[in-house]
């Protein structure tokens, strides 16, 4: 049997869809002019910049969302189910800063230091995708999300969960990802990345995020709506209140989205968060933000459609107790949830600061959540009868021929961040911080970067060039300047 | 009996009562209470106390926000007849306030402007989704003391680097002391886009705000 978390009932899932459904038509939802038209044509009211969604049609819109897709990795493979209760990890994302490998204080990301996490983060097994992580402060602003992509798509083979800053750029995001890929049908077919797009709260669709919706649904790539109801702030102060602004936000855009184009894949998604009444932060590691997150998504599979959320990030500035704390209880909740795709390992601080210390500290929170929804299986005819037949009450069960076979399928062996007592020369072993830095030198060092055709990497230089040359861009950081890649010890 | 008045006068706004603080203000009036009198004796410390109170979490933002509600309700009694007077408080400084291109939140700003306002702030608020260019224009406009821009969202704070340069492309940088704050912001962040200084609350705005008036009138002096 495997674990599952809910924590919703049907009765109010339902009322909860129900005023869903309720606010989508009045008050409405605010769109954008690029679809108006769009929207009218299908007999939605919009008066004033507001959509009045009748809940007929959206529920219509609804049942043409795709039940599962995946993203492909480099090689062409299914790598990420969004599906039923798979449950997969990405790091978090568009993070301006990191905490310094060295000094551990926060200061600006730049190139090398998304290079790098990119590679811890091939090296994990947990994770299945990798993200657009950082904001690269090297490069000029205006092509700073395109940078990311390309940076990621340089070094790993992983699916990517990204996303574009502007209604513009999306479109040299689909342009990288094509040269990639071989050309748009190849991408449309094979989907490597997935594009985050973002409502503003309370029922906003601005122009930036409608325009993204409707132009992904067209090329074919898979959107992640990343609602952010903050409870008590943009969103009612009720947990079950933001739940409901969530769904309606997600249902307007999937409205908008399979108008578009019907049938076109998209993740019922979210990074939902309370807001601190002492402080007006939004803590990521509250465990009401997480209670949030797991009614989002349960909402979005009773509808049967793939799901997101934002977890395993934590609040504290440094990697510490608290943080951890944070970051491990959200990992279990999530994969306990069945959340299809759960991002944000590896960031702290609010969400204003990632670490790739935390990043492989993460990894083994998630290796046991993983673990935990594995459950407990039977593994013979016998569950334990047949062994204490072996040994009577002796108890010598080590000797068992069962216990080599098995063992390696009923525990998890963390890896060496994790302190199991290992003898250390000394007596008096190295701190986490210390076992973790040892850790991502030592997944660096082995990191082997597999190099795409030669055809490709020209062209996707040539077009990276083509694309910064008039922001006056000096070469591509951490690119063309492999000793870039690595940050000073 | 005048303490008693302004007594209540500070309790409705430590209370977040609106029709309170605005009948009582009325009832002052009526008294022969001086609108000023009103103002620095009753609400004023009304609000002083909710901000030493929040900065202590006893009390917390949606009662932080209903004071401020209080004390806008008092003020639209007493502004008219300070005006009719012809006697103003005292003014501690000219402010401009906005949130950053790209970002439509504005609890946080809301709260310092109040927060500025109680403390003898003359405060413009541009509102939010605001380019640098607006605050430049009016900060020439009003020959602001100080610039506060809001972000709530990581990605429009970069925005609040486009509002300094603005400030230095239309040379109004070294008139206009320039304050940076919302949930992402860091005091680091401040000091790399070039601002003059970072505040976390509304509290510290105002304690920030007083700082760098100091710190303008000395450096003219």
């Amino acid at each position: 049997m495997r674990p599952k978390l809910e924590l919703l009932d049907k009765t109010l899932i339902e009322r909860i869809l129900d005023e869903a459904f309720q606010l989508i038509e009045d008050p409405g939802v605010r769109v954008a002019p690029y679809v108006e038209d769009l929207l009218r044509a299908a007999g939605i009211t919009v008066k004033e910049g507001v959509a009045h969604i009748p809940e007929v049609l959206a529920r219509r819109l609804l049942d043409l969302v795709p039940r599962g897709f995946c993203l492909y990795d480099r090689l062409g493979k299914p790598a990420v189910h969004y599906n039923a209760d798979s449950v997969h990890f990405d790091p978090g994302s568009s993070c301006l800063n990191i905490l310094d490998p060295k000094s551990q204080e926060p200061r600006p990301a730049m190139s090398a230091d998304l290079v790098r996490l990119v590679q811890v983060a091939e090296m994990l097994p947990q994770f299945a995708a990798q993200s657009t992580a950082m904001v690269c402060n090297d490069v000029p602003q205006e092509i700073g999300d395109w940078y990311r992509l390309l940076v990621v798509l340089w070094y790993s083979e992983k699916p990517v969960v990204t996303g574009a800053f502007s209604a513009q750029s999306l479109h040299t995001l689909i342009d990288l990802l094509a040269i990639e890929s071989g050309g748009r049908e190849n991408l449309r077919r094979h989907p490597r990345a997935i594009f985050d797009v973002c409502p503003s709260p309370p029922l906003n669709w601005s122009e930036f995020a409608s325009q993204n919706l409707v132009d992904l649904a067209r090329a074919g790539i898979p959107a992640e709506i990343v609602s952010m109801p903050l409870a008590g702030a943009t969103a009612p102060v009720t947990l079950v209140g933001s739940v409901v602004q969530h769904a309606a936000e997600c249902i307007s855009g999937i409205t908008i989205h399979q108008l578009a184009q019907p049938g076109a894949p998209i993740v019922w998604g979210g990074a939902p968060a309370i807001f601190d009444m002492r402080t007006g932060k939004t803590p990521m590691g509250a465990i009401e933000t997480a209670m949030l997150d797991l009614a989002c998504s349960q909402i979005g599979k009773y509808l049967g459609l793939p799901t997101h959320a934002y977890l395993v990030a934590g609040d504290g500035r440094v990697i510490d107790g608290q943080v951890e704390m944070e970051s491990g209880i959200s990992a279990v909740l999530g994969a306990l949830a069945g959340i299809n795709m759960i991002s944000g390992a590896g960031m702290l601080d609010f969400l204003a600061c990632h670490s790739i210390e935390k990043l492989v500290i993460d990894a083994e929170a998630i290796a046991s959540a993983q673990r935990l929804i594995q459950g407990i299986q039977p593994r013979g005819l016998s569950l334990a009868v047949d062994m204490f037949a072996q040994t009577g009450l002796q108890g010598d069960f080590l000797k068992l021929k069962e216990t080599r076979a098995l063992f390696r399928y009923e525990q998890h062996f963390p890896s060496a961040v994790i302190d199991r007592g290992l003898p250390v020369p000394d007596g008096k072993g190295p701190d986490i911080l210390q076992r973790t830095r040892q850790r991502v030198d030592d997944l660096i060092s082995s990191y082997e970067r597999h190099p795409l055709t030669a055809d490709v990497e020209r062209a996707l230089i040539a077009f990276a060039e083509r694309e910064a040359k008039p922001t006056g861009l000096d070469g591509l950081p951490g690119i063309l300047s492999p000793e870039l890649a690595h940050v000073p010890k | 009996m005048l303490n008693d008045t302004f007594a209540a006068m500070r309790q409705s706004i430590i209370d977040g009562a609106p029709d309170t603080a605005s009948s009582l203000a009325q009832q002052g009036l009526a008294e022969g209470v001086a609108p000023i009198e009103a103002i620095n004796n009753g609400y004023v410390p009304g609000m002083h106390d909710v901000g030493e109170q929040f900065a202590r979490g006893q009390m917390f933002l949606p009662d932080m926000m209903a004071s401020a509600e209080a004390m806008r309700a008092a003020m639209a009694v007493l502004d008219p007849e300070l005006r009719r007077l012809g006697t103003e408080r005292p003014m501690a400084g000219v402010v401009v306030l906005g949130t950053t291109k790209g970002d439509i939140h504005e609890i946080g700003k809301i709260l310092v402007g109040t927060m500025l306002t109680a403390n003898g702030f003359q405060v413009h608020d541009l509102g939010v989704d605001v380019a640098g260019e607006k605050f430049a224009e009016k900060v020439r406009e009003l020959n602001a003391d100080i610039v506060g821009v809001s972000a709530l969202l990581t990605t429009t704070m970069r925005n609040q680097k486009r509002v300094v340069e603005a400030l230095e492309k239309e040379g109004l940088r070294a008139r206009v002391k320039v304050i940076v704050g919302g949930a992402p912001v860091t005091r680091r962040w401040a000091e790399e886009i070039g601002a003059d200084g970072y505040a976390k609350d509304a509290m510290s705005a105002v304690v920030l705000a007083r700082e760098l008036i100091q710190e303008k009138l000395q450096s003219v002096s």
